[in-house]
């Protein structure tokens, strides 16, 4: 499957290939973009920017604290820096580096996880990332976003870079197709993107889980005549508060989407700011459950969690159901 | 500055770190009073760094990672005309800037650190963006004794042999304990040189209090090219104050009134043994 963009069709890619590919664009144009590396080279796909731009890649080695410490500190001295390790170690184990050395000292270092979310599937729960959007939520002076296709994860990379302030941006390694932009061709963070606009209820993704939520929705409508809204929510902090009102005010149902434990993520992020302010959808949280992580690839455990176009339309379907 | 101006120097910044904690009845006295002459040396000797070049992408940087001792960098900061020496009236004080570890909102400082085992990392990132930019500017980092067990501060240390990061100097204030007790007893670090210079670092040791032996060792650096360089400063934890010399309890001990009379009449009569 591919997009057509400008008359051209565009073959789909992971959005890590597109971050490595954006980067080695951005760093033609600015020898001060730098990016860090812990043995990670080839997992984050900067084996041909590492040949490109030697001069422009620190490896440190299989060491996430330092790997942040010394972002940091390039940061501090004006380089724009992409910190590039699998999400899984950046954000637990260089927590404590993310919190003071990046955030609390606001050097303005580019986080990159990789292999998010369950993207290593069957390496485990040590590689899987269940954790990042809880734990940076709660740390304050961090973007947090999860693009969910090619063209989020370009415009992501490029207007991150020049930020001066924290972001982390977390990828998966599979091939995203490109999503519909005929309602909304824009990105900007802190601005969800309405996918599909439908009037039965409101389904929010972010990251890879955009995809089958879209899914879903058109299942939705060839079944059952069911019309809903698809929104990607790229950015989990800060939230679109505003977006997520509007959706809100229809008093539909509305479910949301993560590829993530479903405390402290997008899910709880969206009830806090509803209960808050009245709303009271029906609402339900889809995600990884508090449990034992189930093992085999991130398919596998998409469908096992329901994080699918029939899990997502299954729950649509359920909620539409019950009385309010 | 000589010897002998820095040491007078020295005794008007042990006033005023203990004035403030003392005001503001918290504080890491101990090490303070352990460090104060490293950084005398490092402000008044060594550094190009001050008020008018902050903003200078080209200054020398100094990187506090033993934050706690937040106090003496406060007195020195405020000696070099960063901020009103004033200002330290509001240490620790709700809504003040001057709290218990340094940050950013403070003119002068580089880092906010507190968390130990964090100022070698960033300051080997700062050394090598310097390297990057074919820069001149040097990096300083002043490290506990008792945070050396940071296992972040050794992956750091790799990091900075393999770079052969010349332009970073590690300052290690040896004053021998920690919070618990003597750090030979808590997490024993000995033999520190031997551990570094087998990650490829070039050792001195200094008497962390002998100013002229302090200049001559910052003057020599780096001590080899193409390596980053360790300073162990052989210091004594509550330096300058007869009673709180190389005592546990004055790690964050605070002075009573009587204690605090006592002691600045020591710096007092310390200045005519000068």
């Amino acid at each position: 499957m591919g997009a057509i963009i400008d008359n051209v069709l565009v073959s789909d890619k992971a959005n890590l290939d597109v971050f490595s590919g954006t980067l080695q664009n951005l760093a033609e144009l600015d020898r001060d973009i730098v990016v860090v590396t812990s043995d990670s080279r080839g997992s984050g796909k900067l084996g041909p920017f590492g040949q490109k731009f030697p001069a422009q890649i620190v490896e440190i080695g299989i060491a996430e604290q330092n790997l942040v410490g010394v972002a940091a500190g390039l940061a501090s001295a004006g380089k724009k820096v992409f910190a590039v390790s699998p999400a899984c170690f950046l954000t637990a184990r260089a927590l404590e580096q993310i919190k003071n050395d990046v955030a609390y000292s606001d050097n303005p270092v580019k986080l990159i996880g990789i292999s998010a979310g369950v993207s290593y599937g069957a390496l485990g729960t040590t590689h899987h990332s269940l954790h990042d959007f809880a734990v940076l939520r709660a740390v304050n002076n961090i973007t947090v976003v999860a693009p969910a296709d090619n063209f989020e994860t370009e415009q992501a990379i490029a207007q991150a870079a020049n930020s001066n302030h924290p972001f982390y941006l977390r990828f998966g390694k599979k091939v995203m197709p490109a999503l519909p932009t005929d309602i909304d061709n824009s990105f900007s963070f802190v601005k969800g993107r309405i996918i599909r606009e439908g009037k039965d209820l409101t389904i929010i993704g972010t990251g890879e889980t955009v995809y089958p939520a879209w899914q879903a929705a058109e299942k939705l409508e060839q079944d059952y005549n069911i019309q809903a809204t698809v929104i990607s929510m790229h950015t989990i902090k800060p939230l679109d508060y505003e977006l997520l009102a509007r959706v809100a005010a229809t008093g539909k149902p509305i479910i949301t989407v993560e590829e993530h434990s479903v405390y402290g993520g997008l899910g709880e992020a969206c009830a806090s700011f509803l209960l808050q302010h009245n709303y009271h959808n029906p609402f339900k949280i889809m995600g990884i459950p508090d449990e034992y992580t189930v093992t085999g690839s991130q398919n596998e455990i998409f469908n096992h969690y329901g994080l699918s176009e029939s899990g997502i339309a299954d729950t649509a379907l359920k909620i539409l159901k019950q009385k309010h | 500055m000589t010897p002998k101006e820095l040491a007078l120097k020295s005794i008007g910044y042990r006033k005023n770190i203990l004035k403030y904690i003392y005001g503001a009845n918290a504080g890491h006295t101990g090490g303070s009073l352990s460090c104060i002459d490293i950084l005398n040396v490092l402000y008044n000797h060594t550094l190009n760094v001050g008020p008018d070049n902050f903003k200078s992408p080209d200054r020398d940087r100094y990187i506090q990672s033993k934050g706690h001792c937040v106090e003496a960098l406060f007195v020195v900061l405020a000696d070099k005309g960063f901020f009103p020496e004033s200002d330290l009236e509001t240490l620790c004080r709700y809504k003040s800037h001057y709290i218990g570890h340094p940050t950013r909102k403070v003119n002068g400082v580089e880092q906010n650190t507190g968390a130990l085992g964090h100022g070698l990392p960033i300051s080997v990132g700062t050394a090598l963006a310097a390297k990057m930019d074919n820069k001149a500017y040097r990096v300083f980092t002043l490290l506990g004794d008792g945070e050396l067990p940071e296992g972040s501060n050794w992956e750091a240390a790799l990091t900075a042999a393999h770079y052969k990061l010349d332009n970073l100097t590690a300052i290690i204030d040896h004053n021998k304990l920690q919070i618990t007790g003597r750090t030979s007893d808590v997490c024993n670090t000995d033999p520190i040189d031997l551990k570094f210079e087998s990650f490829g670092w070039a050792v001195r040791h200094v008497d962390g209090h002998d100013f002229k032996m302090l200049q001559e060792t910052l003057d020599e650096l780096p001590f080899t090219d193409s390596k980053p360089s360790l300073i162990i400063a052989h210091t004594v934890k509550g330096k300058g104050i007869s009673y709180m010399e190389d005592e546990l309890k004055w790690h964050h001990g605070v002075p009573n009134k009587q204690q605090y009379a006592q002691a600045i009449e020591e710096l007092d009569n310390a200045v005519a043994t000068l």
